[in-house]
């Protein structure tokens, strides 16, 4: 399987840990919702298909990748920094000081 | 029923072998059924054969999709044990253990099933202690555990290079001497065989495609040879459990599926009468009475459906064996199957009734099902039959994630790479 990284470009997927599915978003820090947290942490949608994923390319330029690949054929459909995406990340932006 | 002995064979030998009966018949589907099981694997057979055998229940249908014993049933690396740290999981595949060193006389199929020990060893002092632990927790359920030093590893197994000028030298090991190997072929043809003469309809090229429903309540699968309604209907369909668990609405499930490897080699003159696991990385090995190696290492590593394997853990596997055995350099790899493994949270299974009223699920066996085969069918059978859980699945539910109540024998919380 290649992964083609935006910064190295085409390299071998064995360079590449995958992370965890790219769909699911932690609850706020403060939330004690036990049902939410649970489901954040132990539930996937585990989907045969096109499916929603981070990788970092931790044998390269350890950027975190959201890749969208194929469960069935291992084609990859899609792939972009995880950082353009939003949350966590998009929230932690947003609490930065100017 | 004693359909096969030493006098069936001398008769049917002298008769020309025409008199045998097929192991198990084709039926067609029935439009009904008192419990219908989804998967005619290794786990869904041996539901089927203790259902009919411990419970009486017979008007009883194994649905698979493929040919019988087409998945991870027949590609394994055919490794029985019991060796876990935790108690439920010593009940348990102990409970298994029982079954299997009586399984041959029981089904009068000859699952070759031979004790000849499981041996893990150890490369850093650190590792020994852990070793010395689980085999410590071990003998405290009356499960034996042996802690071997390198002369006696040496001995045992001396192909393995056990120099001090190994890459990762061998420092010592923890054997379960009850441990062992079976013929994974004939576990599914003897429960297959031993359900069908029960009057189980074992239903091959069979796949369901969707539930009937009446309102939360499941009725019946919807299949490519037709509607089937059922009184319960049980799911143990391994590596596809997400796929299947779609079909009625469960859209998240503990559970990712990912891809396992499997190889054979070449037939050797007997080198190696134990099962072998590596320590410092993720391989294992044993020898089929064939002489093929039949080994395997960890998972790919990412979710998967597709049933075969990425070339750079095909890679990663060899590199360890000849670690172990570098004199094992010259030999050829014969042949390699991707099996998929539905990798739970935890590590552990689940055996529950549920989620939906009519419903029953057996799945979560990572890679370490069929081992668990008779024990997983005998807990799912009285789970089915009785509407409850046995004690000795009872801790194995669904909602054991939500309710805090896991069963992680590694320690190392909600992650799907645990066997």
């Amino acid at each position: 399987m290649i992964i083609t990284c935006p910064y190295c470009g085409p390299r071998d997927s064995s360079e590449f840990v995958y992370r965890e599915e790219g769909g699911r978003i932690r609850p706020d820090q403060a939330s004690t919702d036990q049902a939410a947290w649970n489901a954040y942490v132990y539930d996937r949608v585990n989907t045969a298909g096109e499916h929603d994923e981070i990788w970092q390319h931790s044998g390269g330029c350890r950027a975190h990748l959201r890749i969208v690949r194929n469960t069935v054929t291992h084609r990859i459909v899609s792939v972009a920094f995880a950082r353009d995406h939003g949350r966590p990340h998009e929230r932690r932006k947003a609490e930065t000081p100017a | 029923m004693r359909e096969y002995s030493a006098y069936t064979l001398l008769k049917n030998a002298l008769a020309g072998n025409r008199d045998w009966k097929p192991a198990w018949r084709k039926p067609d589907p029935k439009a009904s059924y008192d419990v219908v099981i989804i998967g005619g694997g290794g786990h869904g057979l041996s539901t089927a054969y203790y259902l009919a055998k411990e419970h009486g229940i017979t008007n009883v249908a194994v649905l698979e999709k493929g040919y019988l014993g087409s998945g991870n049933v027949g590609r394994n690396t055919t490794a029985v044990r019991s060796n876990y740290l935790l108690p439920e999981n010593h009940r348990f595949y102990e409970h298994s253990m029982d079954l299997w060193e009586n399984l041959s006389h029981d089904l009068n199929y000859n699952v070759m099933f031979s004790q000849r020990g499981c041996l893990n060893l150890a490369h850093t002092p650190g590792q020994l202690d852990e070793y010395v632990r689980r085999g410590n927790a071990l003998r405290h359920s009356g499960i034996d555990s042996e802690l071997m030093t390198v002369e006696q590893i040496k001995r045992l197994v001396p192909a393995l290079d056990v120099s001090a000028s190994a890459r990762f030298p061998v420092i010592g090991g923890v054997m379960q001497w009850s441990a062992g190997t079976a013929r994974h072929d004939a576990v599914a043809w003897g429960y297959a065989r031993g359900a069908d003469r029960r009057g189980v309809d074992v239903i091959e090229n069979c796949e369901v495609t969707g539930f009937l429903r009446d309102g939360d309540r499941v009725t019946g699968v919807t299949t490519t040879r037709g509607e089937i309604r059922a009184k319960k209907v049980a799911i143990a369909v391994a590596g596809s459990t997400g796929r299947v668990m779609k079909l009625v609405g469960i859209d998240e499930m503990p559970i990712e599926s990912q891809v396992l490897q499997a190889f054979v080699s070449e037939s050797l003159k007997p080198i190696l009468d134990t099962v072998l696991t590596f320590g410092m990385g993720h391989f294992y090995v044993g020898q089929s009475d064939k002489g093929g190696l039949i080994y395997g290492g960890a998972l790919d590593g990412y979710n998967s459906y597709a049933q075969r394997g990425s070339l750079p853990l095909v890679e990663e596997v060899h590199s360890e064996m000849l670690a172990l055995f570098p004199g094992l350099a010259s030999v050829r790899v014969l042949r390699s199957w991707g099996g998929l493994c539905d990798m739970s949270m935890d590590g552990s299974p689940i055996i529950t009734t549920g989620p939906l009223p009519g419903m029953y699920l057996n799945c979560g066996w990572c890679y370490g099902g069929f081992k668990a085969t008779p024990a997983s069918g005998w807990c799912f059978a009285w789970t089915i039959a009785k509407d409850e859980p046995h004690p000795l699945n009872a801790p194995f539910t669904l909602d054991r994630f939500h309710r805090g109540a896991i069963i992680d024998d590694k320690g190392q919380g909600a992650t799907p790479n645990l066997h």
